[in-house]
């Protein structure tokens, strides 16, 4: 069963805004029933460039009507171009989260909405022609694959999937998502480069790292770690309690705990495990 | 409310059963004091070993078989691929597997993961009633075929196979046949006596026992290789301590099944009827998933056009009616059901589809305020759906399958 907030669950049980709107000069239609989920928003549009009225119509699960439903009374009142800027995390946060596998729903919604948007303004859907399909299980393109890592920061072809669908059919796509995945993430990399951490900064960072993500689950196994030292880019640490005693799961564990200092401080980290 | 007491109808039994209370009774006493173990030399545990052989006894007369036939397991999915692997280890050479295409993932996955290593896997599919043909079986069988593996009956539609058939033809060619059978025990009669299986899993969880218990039938003189190795418990054919309170559990539970099927396959089958005439009489653009006759007296499975299966769980669950789903919503894998994608149902209902299976423990009245409560949520979502009569009509690939 999945996890929906509170707020998700108020959405789909007493959705807004249901329906057609017959005086609509904008609309956006997204999705399939092939794809399990389909949007039709509808919005009204005044002269002042400024939505008056948003409704909308959904086939899909629980989140993917609450979706649609807090989208509409997010836009509603704002003009166009305030619109536009809302992404599918601002729709994530304002329904107070969703499972990771359920992103997707808030994707679709704000690929309605600029559907709808370019339909008002007489354009052709924006990125449908665009960029070459790469997940054909659910007909999803190169272009869009490579927004949604960049708005969301999405490092693992399971997120991309759990956002966008693509590899979640065959899974015959998941290489070429990982090659854009590494495209984007490298040149992200280049486009912001990093500011030098001090040795100070980068021991605090290497503590709150290792109190709030790494710790926790050792200690549940009588296990602890401990930050010797820092010389440049090498962090020795020693293992300590149960951890000490095992060979495999120190090295599994070192791994891991390389990974996480690597994403979250600096990734030329290397971890020295330090004699106790 | 709390969830946990909660008023609830519970129309999920293929998913899991509610335990009897009379086989929780069973085996209250063997997890308090007579907790010993049936192996001792003692007659403080000696003497479990008594009761575990009169739940050896219970289970065989269930499905007349002759209790040294029946080793306990840990769950259906453990006796599935003790069969299976069993069957590979006393065929060496033999590289080809027989299955269906609509298999429980205990046996489709085990299958998968044969692939991988080098077995050859034929997947038989079945028509858009979700029947198997048994010529394609019979054309699938080759002297290189090592085993055939086909379900009893179907957890999602219910549709029951011919497995006494295939059986036969399995005998015939000196082939070994299993069956997953959890969902037709104690729902179905089924006589080893009669029959040329050689190998049947079953479940407790499914027949109102606890989760945490299941059997494998295996006829004797059939060639085996136990897949848990150590102690020499069930005869050294399935190490381990003997699940003593489960096994007792279990044990009872076959006897009532054993005991009611008659009267109860009756009763449940009208309660089904009920509720599924109910449905397709009042709710629009219905269809039934999966053959009406060759099918388990409890199970139906209705497809509802224009809407998605999650949604209709998650509006009946508000109602307290619990159901499941084979949308693509639902299962987590982005990809709707395998077994109705195999009977080539119509995208338009199979994410719409919905599953209600019943048990003894339901009753007429829970069927009527189901009845009530379902078109009102279906048609609550159709007002929410873009899709629809009126609305955006679906594309003719849709509606009719690929």
């Amino acid at each position: 069963m999945w996890q929906y907030s509170e707020k998700v669950k108020d959405h789909y049980f007493h959705p807004r805004n249901v329906g057609r709107l017959d005086d609509a000069n904008g609309v956006g239609e997204v999705g399939s029933l092939a794809c399990g989920d389909a949007l039709t928003l509808y919005l009204k549009i005044n002269e002042n460039g400024v939505i008056e009225d948003a409704r909308f119509e959904t086939f899909g699960c629980g989140s993917a009507i609450a979706s649609a439903s807090v989208l509409t009374e997010m836009i509603k009142g704002k003009t166009v171009e305030e619109a536009e800027k809302i992404t599918n995390q601002d729709i994530v946060e304002a329904l107070g989260g969703l499972p990771p596998e359920k992103m997707h729903c808030s994707v679709m919604g704000r690929e309605a909405l600029e559907a709808a948007i370019a339909n008002w303004r007489g354009e052709k859907l924006p990125r449908h022609d665009e960029g070459e399909v790469v997940c054909k299980c659910f007909g999803v393109t190169d272009a869009e694959i490579k927004r949604v890592i960049r708005e969301n920061r999405l490092t693992t072809v399971e997120e991309v999937t759990n956002y966008t669908k693509a590899g979640g059919g065959c899974g015959g796509c998941k290489p070429q998502i990982q090659k854009i995945l590494d495209e984007v993430i490298s040149a992200e990399r280049v486009k912001q480069p990093r500011k030098r951490l001090t040795l100070v900064q980068k021991i605090k960072q290497i503590e709150e790292v290792l109190d709030r993500e790494i710790r926790p689950q050792l200690q549940a196994d009588g296990g602890d770690i401990e930050l010797i030292d820092v010389e440049g880019d090498r962090v020795f640490v020693a293992l300590r309690g149960a951890c000490a005693n095992c060979p495999s799961a120190g090295f599994t564990l070192a791994q891991w705990a390389e990974k996480r200092l690597r994403e979250l401080v600096d990734p030329d980290l290397v971890l020295v495990e330090a004699e106790a | 409310m709390n969830p946990a007491t909660r008023q609830v109808i519970y129309f999920d039994n293929n998913a899991t059963t509610q335990v009897a209370p009379e086989v929780l009774d069973a085996m209250l006493p063997f997890l308090r004091e007579r907790y010993g173990n049936p192996s001792s030399m003692h007659t403080f545990g000696g003497a479990v070993a008594h009761d575990v052989q009169r739940a050896r006894e219970q289970v065989a007369e269930l499905i007349g078989a002759s209790p040294e036939e029946i080793i306990f397991t840990s769950c259906g999915t453990e006796s599935d691929s003790t069969a299976i692997r069993s069957a590979l280890e006393v065929r060496p050479g033999k590289r080809h597997i027989v299955t269906s295409r609509v298999e429980h993932p205990a046996v489709r996955g085990l299958c998968r993961w044969l692939a991988d290593r080098g077995y050859r896997v034929t997947e038989i599919g079945v028509n858009n009633e979700g029947l198997l043909d048994l010529a394609e079986v019979e054309a699938a069988l080759t002297p290189d075929t090592a085993v055939v593996s086909i379900m009893a009956a179907n957890n999602e539609t219910g549709v029951l196979f011919p497995v006494e058939r295939i059986a036969e033809m399995c005998r015939a060619r000196g082939i070994l046949f299993h069956t997953d059978a959890v969902q037709a025990v104690g729902k179905v009669p089924l006589d080893m006596r009669r029959n040329a299986i050689d190998m049947l899993s079953l479940s407790g969880h499914k027949l109102h026992a606890p989760k945490g218990i299941g059997a494998l039938y295996l006829r004797r003189g059939t060639p085996f290789q136990p897949l848990l190795i150590g102690g020499h418990q069930e005869q050294g054919r399935r190490a381990g301590t003997e699940n003593t309170a489960y096994i007792v559990g279990l044990g009872k539970a076959c006897e009532m099944a054993r005991a009611a099927m008659a009267e109860e396959t009756i009763r449940v089958r009208a309660l089904r009827d009920r509720l599924e005439n109910g449905i397709l009489e009042r709710v629009p653009y219905t269809r039934l998933n999966g053959n009406r006759e060759q099918r388990l007296p409890n199970t139906t499975n209705i497809g509802f056009k224009y809407v998605e299966g999650e949604a209709i769980l998650l509006y009946l669950d508000q109602a307290g009616i619990c159901a499941s789903s084979g949308s693509a919503c639902t299962s987590g894998s982005l990809q709707p059901s395998h077994v109705l994608s195999a009977m080539g149902v119509p995208m338009a209902y199979k994410q719409g589809s919905i599953r209600f299976s019943l048990s003894r423990y339901n009753t007429e009245a829970e069927v009527d305020r189901a009845l009530e409560v379902i078109p009102q949520v279906i048609a609550r979502l159709r007002e929410i759906s873009p899709f629809g009569p009126g609305k955006k009509e679906l594309l003719e690939a849709e509606t009719t399958g690929h």
